[in-house]
């Protein structure tokens, strides 16, 4: 996992429309290197926002997708065997603390409760990495900062955080932007005219009236651009709708139903 | 066409009510145009038959005026099946069905419209009549059916709201839920009880509300934004005057059933309604209704309509198609103003053109003032601006003979449409604020003491109509009074020694939340001690074992467990070489669960029921998911009495109603009964099994686990039927306490 940390460096601007002052407040963040949490529903921008302020921020940025069979080795590293005997392999929370890269850690309640507590010491004011099995301790870098979002709107009870966990960060709460902003920001992604992306978001309001109703999450903004993507293809709207924004939220016969009329009288 | 001569047809037709001569020569022309030769034989010959039966001359009457058009129509394989069918009737007790029979032919061949249905229709009348008809000593019928006649009355009405097969499935039910009660047949097949109204309902054709309610309330959500109640009302017993949809602070009223109508499905036509009435909701203020008369009342209302539809079309403009469609056409000069009341026709003709830009009116004022309303929407408006509007429409357009009493109506009902009744408010309420309901008393107060919840109804399922009955058991259930929870705790302690044998077995299957599984080729982290062997094995030249990495799996019981007890009277009996009654080592065997869940940290809920008719089904309620293992609920388990009896379908719906909801992986449902399913007011035992079985079936599909435990030596015969292959028979029951423990063990293992 060392090599080349360039590799992590974000190149061109990636697109991302501010909908407040988050831009801002993430950098005062940063420059006091506090921890940064963003929470948000599936699709409202937050990994695209944190590459946007890798960008900016000119860091690289390594991100880690945290799932239920993640452990503290493959955050910190293992040892591995070779010819030679063993290895050690650092862990991309040990490449990041190491070289001053952002580490974004995407859905952090996904990952156990047990696993996560590693990242304790690094965002407290020790900001280092002790690493038991080899026996180190890794200072943070000066540039290293640790990001985590998470989605507050599907856990169960159980795929919470840590109060202590929690503690550590200070956070920015996402949602989706508003009708207009929605429509350009779909607009700008994929080129669509605006009539077309504010319609998409029409429908994707539909949809997140019935959050709660039997749906865990609205049509979010990442959809309605794969749904303007496909009407690029000469797919017709209302078939791209369907594909890109119904079928992949719900199986229920009622709600699909539902939105489907909802995309015919949209649609007109 | 020359007159035939019909003078060889007479005598052929073998009767001589005088009566005939002045009937027969118009019907026998008719029969002549419309069938052929083969066909008036047949005719004759069946009225000859119907003349001997001795009822009088009107069946006659009845088949020569009727017979020819059906017979044209259908085929004349008719002429002959109808007078058979009347000889047939003729030879019961049921001749007094006959001229109601007759009447029905005519008016069942226009709803059928083919051969082979009318002849179902015929051995159907034929089958109900037979399964009706009673005898006193078993051997010849001699009681004329009860529901025959008044079920032949309300035939016209049946066939124009049901398909044939619904009014069989509607027949069979009054047939086997009132086989020995005349009056109350009657009252079924007459359609004056609930239950009869309620079935008629399931059977209807179109799109039933109820079936899409959860339906429409999404749509409600999602487009709208809104949220409110829906109210069914029935629009199939008010003839004179059908009830329109309509919202008010209580809820949306809609119709029960809407068919498919103008290309647009049942549950589009509930979503235009729905439309409709949530833009109402959204963009209307009430007006004062005070200071229009009523002409302008109605033109504000359309107007308003039009407006409102106007702003949801702006949001949806596929709302339009919609509405387009199912707005009435009316044809421009239809109405004659000289003698009628044309306001109606000429507002819902604005109202077209309002809606659809290329109508085909020429009324230059329909057109202006259609043209004045788009104008009018380029900005904001709100419900005064179309009233005013709608006022001059009136003050430009009114006559003379709008004032008439001959209103003309044709393709002036928008269905879709409600009321209106929120648009108006009053200044003076009328003399309503006087009245002498608010007496000075104060309201009576509820006496009774211990708080009671509501009933559940739950349906069930007949086999022999292959059909629930709604709503057909009423559920009760209430907390089971406390008795002396000591008693628990002695029977648990003469179960010590078993107490400690489960307990070994408890601490086997209680869950390792994190278990380390070794010895893997793929795993999450490398097993040191296992690399260190295989790396020296290796530098040895030797095989090294691969597995030299480790995982980790989650090991957790994620259980729910709803214990149900039969409380039937039959508890109280005490079996054959036993101290205690069963009720006694049923509590033995429920404690001891019920301590050994509560040790394994599974969610357990324990209730019992028993019934008395299916007008009182009684679930007690001991324990509930959230409860631990402690005194109250010992003292209620301690207080459990036997008495009534087993009605198991209902309270098997009941338990799993709330099971389901339990958020676990796994749903047991474990049901301790000692005797078949029965009540007393059902004389058919197969019937509540039946219902049991589907009610498991139910569960099944919910994702529930049933499994049975059955104290009765001899349940194989019932037992499997009901719950497939997930039943226990205790022959011993003294050893009950200690096969329910393991059997929850082993099934949850």
């Amino acid at each position: 996992m060392t090599g080349d940390i360039d590799q992590y460096r974000i190149d061109s601007e990636p697109f991302y429309q501010p909908v407040g002052d988050e831009i801002a407040l993430y950098q005062a963040a940063y420059s006091e290197r506090l921890p940064m949490m963003i929470k948000g529903p599936t699709g409202s921008g937050k990994s695209r926002f944190i590459e946007h302020m890798a960008w900016r921020l000119k860091r690289p940025l390594i991100t880690v997708a945290c799932n239920e069979d993640m452990t503290a080795s493959d955050l910190v590293g293992r040892y591995l065997l070779d010819a030679d005997g063993t290895r050690w392999l650092d862990g991309p929370l040990t490449v990041a603390a190491r070289f001053g890269a952002i580490c974004y850690l995407d859905e952090i309640v996904e990952a156990r409760q047990d696993t996560t507590v590693v990242i304790h010491p690094l965002t407290d004011h020790r900001r280092t990495l002790p690493i038991d099995k080899k026996g180190e301790l890794i200072a943070a870098h000066e540039d290293f900062q640790l990001v985590i979002s998470y989605n507050p709107g599907y856990q169960s009870l159980i795929k919470d955080l840590k109060q202590s966990t929690k503690q550590r960060f200070t956070s920015l709460l996402f949602d989706y932007a508003d009708a207009g902003m929605e429509a350009g920001i779909v607009a700008t992604e994929t080129g669509c005219d605006v009539e077309l992306a504010k319609k998409l978001v029409k429908v994707a309001g539909t949809a997140r009236n019935l959050k709660g109703h039997g749906l865990d999450e609205g049509i979010s903004t990442r959809l309605l651009v794969y749904a303007a993507r496909l009407i690029d293809q000469n797919i017709d709207p209302i078939a791209a709708c369907r594909m890109a924004m119904v079928e992949p939220i719900t199986d229920d016969g009622d709600i699909r139903d539902t939105l489907h009329h909802a995309i015919d009288a949209v649609f007109g | 066409m020359a007159t035939p001569d019909l003078t060889g047809y007479r005598d052929k037709l073998k009767c001589s009510f005088p009566e005939l001569d002045n009937v027969f020569t118009d019907c026998m022309e008719n029969a002549v145009a419309r069938l052929s030769q083969r066909g008036r034989d047949d005719y004759l010959a069946g009225a000859s038959l119907i003349c001997g039966i001795g009822r009088g001359f009107e069946p006659v009457l009845v088949y020569l005026e009727d017979m020819p058009e059906v017979a044209e129509k259908l085929g004349e394989g008719m002429l002959s099946l109808v007078s058979e069918t009347v000889w047939t009737l003729s030879r019961t007790p049921n001749g007094n069905a006959i001229p109601a029979f007759l009447d029905t032919i005519a008016e069942a061949a226009r709803r059928l419209g083919s051969q082979e249905l009318l002849c179902r229709y015929v051995d159907m009348m034929l089958d109900m009549m037979d399964r009706t008809t009673g005898s006193i000593h078993g051997f010849h019928t001699t009681l004329s059916s009860p529901g025959l006649p008044v079920l032949l009355n309300q035939m016209p009405y049946l066939l124009s709201q049901l398909s044939l097969d619904g009014v069989n499935h509607w027949i069979d039910y009054g047939i086997d839920a009132y086989p020995d009660h005349p009056q109350r047949q009657q009252d079924y097949f007459s359609l004056q009880t609930a239950d009869s109204r309620a079935i008629l309902q399931r059977q209807r054709h179109g799109t039933l509300f109820i079936d899409r309610e959860r339906s429409l309330n999404l749509y409600l959500t999602a487009m709208w934004s809104d949220k409110c109640r829906f109210i069914p009302y029935s629009l199939g017993f008010d003839d004179v005057r059908k009830p329109l949809p309509y919202f008010d602070d209580f809820g949306v009223r809609v119709p029960d059933v809407y068919d498919d109508r103008a290309g647009i499905a049942g549950l589009n036509r509930y979503r235009a309604l729905i439309a409709h009435m949530a833009a109402h909701r959204r963009w209307t203020t009430a007006i004062f209704a005070d200071n229009y008369s009523p002409a302008q009342r109605l033109a504000i209302e359309i107007i308003e309509d039009c407006r409102v539809e106007f702003l949801a079309m702006g949001d949806y403009p596929g709302l339009g198609h919609l509405w387009r469609a199912l707005h009435p056409k009316p044809i421009e000069g239809d109405c004659d103003a000289d003698s009628q009341s044309c306001i109606r026709h000429r507002l819902a003709m604005l109202s077209c053109a309002i809606l659809d830009q290329d109508h085909p009116y020429l009324d230059p004022d329909i057109c202006q003032f259609a043209e004045r309303f788009y104008a009018m929407m380029e900005h904001q408006t709100t419900s005064e601006d179309a009233a005013s509007l709608a006022v001059s429409y009136i003050a430009k357009t009114r006559i003379q003979s709008d004032q008439s009493a001959d209103v003309f109506f044709t393709h002036t009902e928008i269905d879709y449409r409600d009321d209106n009744r929120h648009l108006w408010k009053f200044i003076e309420l009328g003399d309503e604020e006087e009245s002498f309901d608010e007496a000075d008393s104060p309201p009576e107060e509820n006496e009774d003491e211990t708080p009671r919840l509501p009933p559940r109804h739950y349906p069930e399922w007949d086999y022999g109509i292959k059909a629930y009955r709604p709503d057909w058991v009423s559920l009760y259930e209430n907390l089971h009074p406390a008795g002396d929870g000591g008693k628990i705790d002695a029977l648990l302690d003469n179960n010590k020694v078993l107490a400690k044998r489960l307990k070994q077995i408890l601490d086997r299957l209680k869950p390792q939340y994190y278990v380390r599984q070794r010895y893997q080729e793929e795993g999450s982290e490398l097993d040191l001690d296992i690399a260190i062997r295989s790396l020296i094995d290796y530098r040895s030249g030797v095989t090294p074992d691969p597995r030299i990495n480790m995982s980790h799996r989650h090991d957790g019981r994620d259980i729910a467990v709803s214990l149900l007890l039969d409380l039937s009277q039959s508890l109280g009996q005490k079996p054959d070489g036993c101290d205690h009654t069963l009720l006694e080592i049923s509590q033995e065997a429920v404690a001891l669960l019920a301590w050994a869940i509560d040790r394994l940290g599974d969610s357990l809920a324990i209730a019992g029921f028993s019934s008395n008719t299916r007008h009182e089904v009684r679930f007690q309620h001991i324990m509930g998911y959230g409860e631990k293992w402690d005194e109250p609920v010992k003292a209620r388990l301690a207080a459990i009495e036997p008495g009534y009896s087993t009605r198991m379908g209902a309270a098997l719906r009941h338990a799993g109603h709330s099971l389901a909801a339990r958020p676990t992986d796994k749903k047991l449902l474990l049901v301790l009964t000692d005797g078949e399913p029965s009540d007393i007011d059902v004389a058919d035992n197969r019937l509540l099994i039946e219902d049991a079985r589907k009610a498991v079936q139910e569960l099944d599909r919910d994702g529930i686990y049933t499994y049975c435990i059955n104290l009765d030596a001899h349940a194989d015969d019932y037992v499997a039927n009901i719950f497939g292959g997930r039943f226990t028979v205790i022959d011993r029951v003294e050893r009950l306490p200690e096969k329910l423990a393991k059997l929850f063990m082993s099934l949850t293992k």
